[in-house]
């Protein structure tokens, strides 16, 4: 006969493994915005994972079935967060375009697209921390108002301001920059 | 800015902001991580000198090593055996076949880990 805890620890085991290939993909965008390059964020997304497993069983418990998402990217956040402060550095502002813009047409057209892909890129890791890190959880992970909310410890109402001023902000910021010539 | 523009830059920031897709070997290094320190919590284990264990405010760390290595190492099974499991669907003949052949995946893993 199974015993009742090693049944119920399978039970969690089996949902964390859901979590996590769920998730990955997640963690790992939010990481490679957040940090700015791919070696330091697989070091966060794996991070992210050891930690999560550690204590999903509470968190399983406190969630109250309420999707797990907004607790992960936080735990990514809090990580982020003590990695900068640890090494006194700043996300890194040379993201690899290859990786993020798609190299598959040839036209003008779109080499001016890419350059204003470029200029947004380069805009948001100008961001103050908050409002580039909303960027992210919208556009990278598709998460809503909501969710972001759930994730940066914020209420709807000021994650719908943040978000709102973000965007404004980094219009502004590539306004200047495509009018300065990138200067 | 209109609505209209401004839709338009959300949509350029929707292709700038694309989602990265993680390198393959991440999830054989995490779950190398989560093996070395099933592994690490053994070894700490077998380290434990009796002695020390008379003084209870030793206690703790040895069971949180038994806690660690055995939590990461069901983690590790279940991730393993997931991993696998459009392999053995594809070689089952049927849904007995593939519940064997999960069991079976999970047996040897859990064996692997606590030989």
């Amino acid at each position: 006969m199974v015993d009742p805890d090693t049944a119920e620890k399978a039970r969690v085991d089996a949902q964390f493994a859901e979590l996590y290939r769920q998730h990955l993909r997640d963690v790992y965008s939010y990481a490679y915005y957040r940090v700015g390059d791919h070696h330091d964020a697989e070091d966060l997304t794996e991070q992210t994972f050891l930690q999560a497993y550690r204590h999903f069983p509470r968190a399983l418990e406190e969630s109250g079935g309420r999707p797990l998402r907004p607790w992960l990217i936080r735990i990514a956040h809090n990580l982020a967060a003590n990695h900068y402060r640890d090494r006194s550095r700043r996300p890194q502002t040379h993201i690899d375009d290859s990786t993020v813009l798609p190299a598959t047409h040839t036209t003008e057209d779109l080499v001016e697209g890419r350059d204003e892909l470029k200029r947004i890129l380069a805009g948001v890791q100008q961001l103050p921390d908050d409002r580039r890190e909303a960027l992210i959880m919208r556009f990278a992970l598709g998460m809503d108002n909501r969710e972001i909310a759930r994730a940066m410890g914020r209420t709807d109402g000021a994650t719908k301001v943040l978000l709102h001023r973000a965007i404004k902000q980094l219009e502004g910021i590539v306004d200047a920059k495509a009018k300065g010539g990138d200067r | 800015m209109s609505d209209a523009a401004s839709t338009e830059f959300e949509a350029l920031l929707r292709r700038a902001l694309t989602p990265v897709e993680p390198p393959a070997e991440l999830g054989a290094r995490l779950e190398e991580t989560l093996t070395s320190i099933s592994l690490a919590a053994a070894e700490e284990l077998e380290s434990w000198e009796l002695s020390a264990m008379r003084d209870p405010r030793n206690w703790a760390r040895p069971a949180a090593a038994v806690l660690a290595g055995t939590a990461a190492g069901v983690a590790l099974v279940v991730l393993r055996t997931k991993q696998r499991s459009k392999q053995r669907r594809r070689a089952s003949k049927n849904v007995v076949d593939l519940a064997e052949r999960t069991l079976h995946d999970a047996l040897n893993e859990a064996r692997r880990l606590w030989p």
